[in-house]
C-alpha cells in the first residue's frame, strides 16, 4: 500500500510526505529529529501541541502532533513549551474552596466565557466548564471534568484572559482527592497493621521457602472471583 | 477503516459473542505454561541473544541490541576531558524525571539533602506518564502483603530477589497512602473505598486505578509537588557519563540536549532513575515505551562497574495495537481484559484465558498467529488477533468502555474506530525491561553511592513483571533510594574526587575484546528520520 503524497509546510518550509502519517512521523520522514516536542508518542504527555492552518482557510487549528494526521497544504508549527503561570503551594495547608483558587490563580476570575479553550482541547475536555466550576468553588466538578488533561498547553495558548487552565485543573484535582473525597479507611488500617508488624511472621516464612514449596503454594492459592 | 478480510473475520467474532459471554477458560497448568513459553516466547529464542564480552556481567547473555549498547564506547575521551570546572555541587543527583526520579527527589529533599533532578526530556516525559492500568497494593481485608508476595514470586517464575519483593509488597500500603495524601485521584466509591480489580496473575483484586490514566495522574501529582517544593530541575539535560573516584560514584557529566554543552556535576550520591529501553526495538518489535526509553542508565551504571541482572528477559505486552499502522505498538491497556474483554482468533474463537501472566499470554498470541496460522494479517504485514471489546458493554452495560477506559476509547476514535461497537486488532509489543542494574533493598547498586530505582533496576520482578507492580516499584524504590541516598550524603563530610578512571578502564577492556571504535552509547534518542535524510547530512555548522 504505497500511500499518496501530500505537501506539508513545517514552519513555512514545504515537504512532500506520505499522506497516511501523523504530523510527528511526517516531520521525521522529512528529516527532523525531535528534541523538544516529542515525549510519549501516544497522547499521554502533552509534549507535542501543534498549531496549524490549511490552505484557503483563515482559521487556526490545534492538535497533538503524535495523533493528528497530515493534510495536504497544512501549515504547521509545534509549540512544545508554553510559558504558563504556575503557582506554588503546600497542598496540605489549602482548603478546597474558591478562595484558594482566587488566591493562587486570581486570573481565573477574568474568564470571558469565550469557550476558545474548549475548542482547542485535543482531549475533548470541557475546559471552560471546569474553569467555571473552579471559580464557583465546585472543586469536585472541576476535578472530574479536567481529569483527562495532558498539560499540553493548547488551551492556554488560545485564552484571551491569560488563564493557565491546566494548572488550575491540577490544583483542583489535588484538592479534591486530598480534601474532598473521603479517605480510604481500609488503607489507613492496613498501613497501621503493616507498621505494627502484623504480617512479618508470615512473610519471614515465605521468604525462607525454596522454589518447589512456593510453587506448590502458588498453584494452590485461592483466586478471588472476578 | 478495516479491510474486507478483517470485516469477514469480524463477523465471526460477532457471531460467537453471545455464547462466549459466559464461557469459562481455565488457567493453564504449570506444565502447559512452560511448554508454551519455551515454544513461543521470544526470551526462549537463542539466536537473538549474545554473551556480553566486557564489564562486570561479562559472560551473561542478553538480546543483541542490549549487548551492542554495553559493548560500546563513550563519546567522551577520558584522557582529554576537562573536569576542573565544576558547575554544580549537590548531595543527591537524581537522574531521570519519571515516577522513580520524582519520588526519589521528593524524599531526598524531605531529608534535608540538596537535590538536583536532571532529565533528558521534560520533567514527566516518561514511561510513568503512559501507564494506564493501575498500581497494586494489598489494602483490602481479604488480601495481605504475604498474598501479594506469593503472586509476585509466582509471576516472576521464582527468580525474584526475596528481599526486594518483601520491600515492594511491604511498602505498598504506605506508598498508596502517601499518594492519596498528595492528592492522586484514585477511583473510589462514595464512601472512600478504593475500587480495585484483577490484573494478569493477581489472586486478589488489588489493582488500584485512576480511570485509565493511572500513571499520568501519579506523574502529574509528583511533578506538581517537585515544582511546589522548588527542587531544582534541569530539563533536556541528559546524564552522559558518571564520574567516580576510581571506585565510588562522585558525580556526573550532564549534556544539554539543545546547546550541546557539557556540565560537570559533583554529587555525594547519584540515583539512576532513567527507566526502560523499548526504543532499542529488540528483535525489531514495536514498542509501547516513550521516546526517551533508550537504556542510558543501564549503560552508564554498567560502565561504572554495576552488575546487571536478568537482562535476558523482556516483557512483551500481549495487547499492543496492531492496526491502524499509526498507533502500531501503542498499548491497549490490560484493563480492557480485566473488565471482560476477550481475545479471539480469525474464526472468532478464544484460545487462552485472558488474564494469564503476560509472558504466557503473549506467547499464546504468537502461537495462534505464527504457529497455528489462525491470525489476521494487516496491510503492513503485521500479524494480529482480535480483542473483542464490545463484549464488555454487552456484559456490563452500555457506556462501560467509555467510562472505564476513556483513553483507549479516544485512541481508537481518533482513527474512526469505535471500540465499544467493533473489536480491535492486537499483537504483542516490547513493553518492559524485566532485568536491570542489580540493587539491594535500599536501592544501592554494587558501586558505592550509586543507586538505581524504577525500571532501570532489576531483580524485583524476576523474569516477568505483573501489571501494576511497576508503578508500585517506581514509587517504593524511588522513595527508598531517595531516603538512603540522602542519609548517606548527610553523613559524608566531603564530596569525592572527580575522575573518569572507570571509563578509561572500560575503554581498555573494549579494546582488548576487539570491539570496534564505531559503536557509541548511550544513544539518548532513537533514530526515526528517514535514512535518506540522515545520509545526506553534513555538519556544516560544527
Ligand atoms: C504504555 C505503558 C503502560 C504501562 N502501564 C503500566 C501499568 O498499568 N501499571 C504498572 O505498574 N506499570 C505500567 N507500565 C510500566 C511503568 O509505567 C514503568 O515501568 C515505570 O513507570 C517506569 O518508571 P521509571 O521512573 O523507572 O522510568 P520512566 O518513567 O520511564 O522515567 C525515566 C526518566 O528518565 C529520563 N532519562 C532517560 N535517560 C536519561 C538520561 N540519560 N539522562 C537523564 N534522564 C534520562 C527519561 O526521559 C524519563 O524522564 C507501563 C508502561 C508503559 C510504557
Ligand atoms: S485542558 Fe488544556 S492542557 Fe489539558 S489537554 Fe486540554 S488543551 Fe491540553
Ligand atoms: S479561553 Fe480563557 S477566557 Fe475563554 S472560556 Fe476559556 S478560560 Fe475563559
Ligand atoms: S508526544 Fe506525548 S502527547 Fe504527543
Amino acid at each position: 500500500m504505497a500511500a499518496d503524497k501530500v505537501t506539508i509546510h513545517v514552519m513555512g518550509k514545504a515537504y512532500e510526505v506520505p499522506s497516511d502519517l501523523t504530523i510527528m512521523k511526517a516531520m521525521e520522514y522529512a528529516g527532523y529529529q525531535f528534541i523538544r516536542g516529542c515525549g510519549c508518542r501516544g497522547a499521554f504527555c502533552g509534549a507535542c501541541g501543534t498549531v496549524y492552518r490549511t490552505k484557503d482557510d483563515y482559521r487556526l487549528k490545534v492538535g497533538l502532533a503524535c495523533q493528528e494526521m497530515v493534510q495536504d497544504e497544512m501549515y504547521l508549527a509545534e509549540i512544545p513549551f508554553f510559558p504558563g503561570n504556575k503557582a506554588t503551594y503546600d497542598i496540605e495547608k489549602l482548603k478546597p474552596t474558591s478562595e484558594t483558587i482566587l488566591k493562587h490563580y486570581p486570573e481565573v476570575f477574568r474568564c470571558l466565557a469565550c469557550n476558545a479553550c474548549t475548542k482547542a482541547c485535543p482531549q475533548d475536555i470541557e475546559v471552560m466548564e471546569y474553569v467555571q466550576a473552579a471559580l464557583r468553588g465546585d472543586i469536585a466538578k472541576a476535578a472530574d471534568l479536567s481529569f483527562d488533561c495532558l498539560l499540553c498547553g493548547l488551551c492556554a495558548s488560545r485564552c484571551p484572559a491569560e488563564i493557565v487552565q491546566y494548572n488550575v485543573a491540577l490544583l483542583c484535582r489535588r484538592l479534591y482527592s486530598s480534601k474532598v473525597a473521603p479517605r480510604a479507611e481500609h488503607l489507613a488500617k492496613r498501613v497501621k497493621e503493616t507498621k505494627r508488624g502484623k504480617f512479618d511472621k508470615e512473610m519471614a516464612k515465605l521468604k525462607k521457602m525454596k522454589k518447589p514449596q512456593l510453587a506448590k503454594l502458588y498453584a494452590e492459592r485461592e483466586i478471588e472471583p472476578a | 477503516m478495516y479491510t474486507g478480510k478483517m470485516l469477514e473475520s469480524m463477523k465471526r467474532v460477532e457471531a460467537t459473542r453471545k455464547e462466549r459471554l459466559d464461557q469459562e477458560i481455565p488457567l493453564l497448568s504449570p506444565e502447559a505454561r512452560q511448554e508454551l513459553l519455551e515454544g513461543f516466547h521470544p526470551d526462549f529464542k537463542d539466536d537473538v541473544f549474545r554473551k556480553i564480552k566486557v564489564g562486570p556481567s561479562r559472560g551473561e547473555r542478553a538480546p543483541k541490541e542490549f549487548v551492542d549498547a554495553f559493548e560500546a564506547y563513550s563519546a567522551i575521551d577520558p584522557a582529554k576531558f576537562d573536569l576542573s570546572n565544576v558547575e554544580v555541587d549537590v548531595d543527591v543527583l537524581v537522574v531521570g524525571g519519571g515516577g522513580a526520579g520524582a519520588a526519589a527527589a521528593l524524599v531526598a529533599d524531605e531529608q534535608g539533602a540538596s537535590v538536583l533532578l536532571a532529565t533528558k526530556l521534560r520533567l514527566g516525559d516518561s514511561n510513568t506518564v503512559m501507564a494506564q492500568g493501575g498500581i497494586q497494593g494489598a489494602d483490602k481485608a481479604n488480601d495481605s502483603p504475604a498474598i501479594h508476595y506469593l503472586d509476585v514470586m509466582g509471576g516472576g517464575r521464582y527468580f525474584n530477589d526475596p528481599d526486594l519483593v518483601e520491600a515492594l509488597v511491604g511498602d505498598a500500603p504506605e506508598v498508596l497512602s502517601w499518594l492519596e495524601k498528595l492528592g492522586v485521584m484514585f477511583d473510589k466509591t462514595a464512601e472512600g473505598t478504593m475500587v480495585t480489580t484483577h490484573g494478569g496473575g493477581t489472586s486478589r483484586k488489588r489493582m488500584h486505578a485512576a480511570r485509565d490514566y493511572t500513571g499520568a495522574e501519579i506523574m502529574k501529582t509528583l511533578k506538581d509537588e517537585v515544582l511546589n517544593r522548588e527542587i531544582p530541575v534541569a530539563e533536556f539535560a541528559a546524564v552522559y557519563e558518571l564520574l567516580t573516584d576510581g571506585k565510588k560514584v562522585t558525580g556526573a557529566i550532564l549534556y544539554n540536549m539543545e546547546t550541546e554543552q557539557y556540565m560537570v556535576v559533583r554529587a555525594k550520591t547519584v540515583i539512576l532513575a532513567t527507566g526502560g529501553s523499548g526504543r532499542l526495538h529488540v528483535m525489531g518489535f514495536p514498542t509501547s515505551n516513550h521516546y526517551g526509553a533508550t537504556a542510558d542508565g543501564l549503560v552508564l551504571g554498567y560502565r561504572a562497574g554495576a552488575p546487571l541482572t536478568y537482562m535476558d528477559t523482556i516483557q512483551y505486552h500481549p495487547t499492543g495495537a496492531a492496526f491502524p499502522e499509526q498507533i502500531l505498538g501503542l498499548l491497549v491497556t490490560e484493563k480492557v481484559r480485566s473488565i471482560g474483554g476477550q481475545i479471539t482468533n480469525f474464526d472468532g474463537n478464544r484460545f487462552i484465558y485472558e488474564l494469564e501472566t503476560r509472558d504466557v499470554e503473549a506467547a499464546a498470541l504468537i502461537r495462534e498467529c505464527l504457529g497455528r496460522k489462525k491470525g489476521i494479517t494487516t496491510p503492513s504485514g503485521q500479524p494480529a488477533v482480535w480483542l473483542d471489546s464490545p463484549i464488555i458493554d454487552a456484559k456490563h452495560g452500555e457506556g462501560t468502555i467509555k467510562a472505564r477506559v476513556p483513553a483507549m476509547y479516544r485512541q481508537y476514535e481518533r482513527f474512526g474506530i469505535d471500540m465499544s461497537k467493533v473489536p480491535i486488532l492486537i499483537y504483542p509489543t516490547q513493553h518492559y525491561q524485566n532485568g536491570g542494574l542489580k540493587i539491594d533493598e535500599t536501592g544501592e547498586t554494587k558501586v558505592k553511592n550509586l543507586f538505581a530505582a524504577g525500571e532501570v533496576a532489576g531483580g524485583i520482578h524476576g523474569r516477568n513483571r505483573l501489571m501494576g507492580n511497576s508503578l508500585l516499584d517506581v514509587v517504593v524504590f524511588g522513595r527508598r533510594a531517595g531516603a538512603a541516598a540522602a542519609e548517606r550524603a548527610n553523613g559524608m563530610k566531603k564530596s569525592g574526587k572527580l575522575s573518569l578512571k572507570h571509563l578509561d578502564k572500560f575503554h581498555k577492556e573494549l579494546k582488548s575484546a576487539r570491539v570496534g571504535k564505531g559503536r557509541i552509547a548511550p544513544v539518548l534518542l532513537p533514530e526515526y528520520r528517514r535514512p535518506e535524510t540522515v545520509d545526506h547530512r553534513i555538519d556544516a555548522l560544527d
